[in-house]
């Protein structure tokens, strides 16, 4: 998908990312047996300012694909350029000053904080890894951030333990910031979260973003969620970006026949339209990254599938009625309007039932 | 028909820090065949008053009657009670792997199930669980009746619960956040799956849930939890459209695209759910509640009819005609509790917020 123009707008741009978990068996002598194939070819790119969502089922390799990012393990392949330089190659310490720039919040707000150690600290910790503020100074800016996350800066001394999860995240977010960073990735900010609290965290985020001028990579299996921040979504499916778009084609016209089920199987909560829509509810479970399908990953569970689906992998690329940036990796792209069937997918027509009976 | 019926349920831990009031006088009803779905946010009482019913809080203060077909099931021995646990009342939990015993093949644990309560030979019980197994569509369930758990992925293994669950036909499934720790299309595979099987069998279902989504594509009638209370309870198309609680508006403002429209900004509940150890007074919701009058301070409200929807009850002082989403009712509904202000009221922090219109709705 690279796009050479208007390189100044685009912070992260990856290419032809790969990483791969090695297997190894034998106890003296250990050798490979076989790779977990999380991230495998993902091209896409980040512009400054925006928010990219991040979709799919567990074990499509959102997450790992956020640490590749994050450069929080070496590549196994690609090319990834972060504000203009080149990061795939290089070592921890050559990282270190790129780390500035890019910070991650957790999706476990108990997890991701060192319950030994009192909140103003752990704000504190990338001032002092970066060398940028000791002493009185360093506590005005942590007090300061807590301030700006909407923690009361007194509770400076205190634990993790005496706060809530949703003031935990906040923590989180703080920790995050302390470095003015350009990009930030949030793996799943919200999911541990009461529904009241996830509103909190999500209206600050955009708050944040609109303040310091920040870009997101929002990861989420909330589709409601993702749609609600995302500016572009990227739908992952076994390893593999299957679909990009504006958060309004992707949720209006979805080609990917992958995300017209996962989107059509989300649950929205509207009793009208929750029990009124269709489903394309998708048989089977996600196969191993192990030792993914041959041709487009998809095909086992595919509604549309033929046989050059399971030989030849299809790219990502834009389809004659879509717009320049909504791209699917598909040989037969869904159509406006048109309804997915086949045994591979039970559809379910819910209209009746609800309506007729509920008492008016 | 009203199956189970629960009055004045109260439950409580005694603990070093405190009493904790888990329930504090709950009362609903499920009627035989609907899907009751119970919401409110972790620490509301949803899956402890559940698990009192089925006698599984021991060491709990209880009081208060849950009458099952006709049965007191808070009084029941722990014999009687196994006797309906698992037949006549079957509960599924959120997380499977841990529901699951790591050491046994599924089958046997379905078998187990089904021997505990019936009369069959080893074999008939293991035929009858590859039944039920193909029953939930768990493919080859000739071989899979062989797996362990860990075996299995998570959709599945909750398949293995759900087909243990319905076993022996129960008359009352409580389902505890059934698909929470699960994806989006397994999630829809097993709601699916879930409402067949009621509509095969007739059962009435209680589906705990902090999801919104689940609840709208599921539940017959809707019981709104906060702080072991219920706040609201309705048909499910008026908790979403016609709401009367402010807590019940405050969780459909929580949640994107459930009321408003897609883009426009979330409207949080401020704060969050207080501690059981020490709830608030009167209104367990009032400080957090942009609504909040003198008189919720003081005085806890009971569920009183709401003549928006058939067998609507609410428990909050504001008016009873004032129901619905959307910014013309909140400013009416602001406008009535300014009314009733004081010199407490106007400094609670869900009001002030309010007030200055930050971060709350109105």
């Amino acid at each position: 998908m690279p796009d050479p123009s208007e390189d100044g707008d685009v912070l992260v741009r990856a290419e032809g990312i790969v990483k791969h978990f090695p297997i190894k068996e034998g106890i003296f002598f250990k050798h490979q047996v076989g790779s977990v194939q999380a991230v495998d070819n993902v091209s896409f790119e980040v512009r400054r300012g925006e928010t990219l969502g991040l979709v799919g089922e567990t074990g499509c390799g959102k997450s790992t694909l956020a640490r590749c990012i994050m450069r929080l393990f070496p590549l196994t392949a690609g090319r990834l350029t972060f504000d203009g330089a080149d990061l795939s190659t290089l070592s921890r310490s050559q990282m270190r000053p790129y780390r500035r720039g890019m910070q991650m919040i957790f999706q476990d707000p108990y997890g991701s904080l060192n319950s030994r150690r009192r909140v103003g600290s752990i704000i504190g910790d990338p001032l002092a890894i970066h060398k940028l503020a000791s002493g009185v100074e360093r506590r005005k800016r942590v007090q300061g951030l807590m301030e700006v996350v909407g923690l009361n800066p007194e509770h400076y001394n205190r634990f993790p333990a005496e706060f809530s999860g949703g003031q935990r995240q906040r923590i989180g977010v703080a920790r995050a910031l302390a470095l003015h960073p350009k990009l930030i990735v949030a793996d799943e900010p919200v999911s541990a979260l009461d529904v009241s609290i996830q509103a909190q965290i999500i209206n600050l985020l955009e708050d944040l973003q609109g303040e310091f001028g920040l870009t997101y990579v929002f990861i989420a299996h909330d589709l409601a969620v993702v749609q609600h921040v995302s500016d572009r979504v990227a739908v992952m499916y076994l390893g593999k970006i299957v679909e990009v778009a504006d958060v309004k084609d992707l949720y209006a016209t979805p080609r990917h026949p992958y995300t017209n089920a996962l989107l059509s199987a989300s649950v929205v909560a509207d009793p009208d339209q929750a029990r009124t829509r269709d489903r394309i509810i998708l048989s089977g479970d996600v196969p191993s990254p192990i030792n993914p399908p041959s041709g487009c990953r998809f095909h086992t569970r595919c509604p549309k599938a033929q046989p050059i689906c399971s030989t030849e992998e299809p790219l990502l690329k834009r389809g004659a009625q879509d717009p320049s940036g909504h791209l699917a990796a598909c040989h037969f792209p869904v159509a406006d309007g048109e309804k997915l069937a086949s045994e591979k997918a039970t559809i379910l027509h819910t209209v009746e039932g609800f309506l007729a009976e509920a008492p008016t | 028909m009203t199956l189970l019926a629960v009055d004045n349920l109260t439950v409580s831990f005694p603990t070093a820090d405190g009493t904790v009031q888990a329930v504090r006088g709950l009362s609903f009803s499920v009627d035989t065949g609907k899907t009751l779905g119970v919401v409110g946010e972790s620490g509301s009482g949803k899956s402890v008053s559940a698990l009192t019913m089925l006698g599984l809080n021991p060491g709990a203060d209880i009081s208060g009657s849950a009458v099952f077909n006709g049965q007191e099931l808070l009084t029941m021995s722990q014999q009687d009670l196994r006797k309906i646990r698992g037949a006549d009342i079957a509960m599924i939990f959120q997380d499977p792997l841990s529901s699951l015993h790591p050491h046994f093949r599924v089958g046997w644990q379905i078998a187990e199930a089904i021997r505990s309560h019936t009369h069959v030979s080893k074999q008939d019980a293991r035929s009858q669980a590859v039944e039920l197994l193909r029953l939930v569509n768990i493919p080859q369930p000739e071989r899979r009746v062989d797996a362990y758990p860990h075996e299995m992925s998570g959709g599945m293994r909750q398949r293995v619960m759900i087909a243990m669950a319905l076993a022996l036909k129960p008359k009352l499934l409580i389902a505890d956040e059934p698909t929470t720790a699960l994806d989006a299309t397994v999630q829809a595979q097993l709601m699916e799956l879930l409402v067949q099987m009621q509509n095969e069998l007739g059962m009435a279902m209680i589906i705990i849930t902090h999801d919104l989504g689940v609840i709208a594509s599921v539940a017959d009638e809707v019981l709104v939890m906060y702080a072991g209370r219920a706040a609201e309870r309705a048909d499910a198309r008026t908790t979403f459209f016609s709401p009367h609680h402010p807590y019940t508006r405050g969780l459909l403002g929580s949640v994107p695209s459930a009321t408003g429209v897609v883009g426009t900004r979330l409207t949080p509940i401020i704060g969050s759910p207080p501690s059981l150890i020490s709830v608030p007074t009167g209104c367990g919701f009032h400080p957090r509640c942009p609504f909040a009058m003198e008189m919720c301070i003081d005085e806890q409200p009971d569920l009183v009819p709401i003549p928006a929807g058939p067998s609507h009850t609410s428990a909050c002082w504001l008016p009873p005609e004032m129901t619905g989403v959307g910014i013309a009712m909140d400013t009416a509904r602001q406008r009535y509790a300014s009314t009733h202000r004081g010199a407490r009221s106007a400094k609670l922090p869900g009001v002030i917020a309010a007030v200055e219109g930050a971060t709350v709705y109105a």
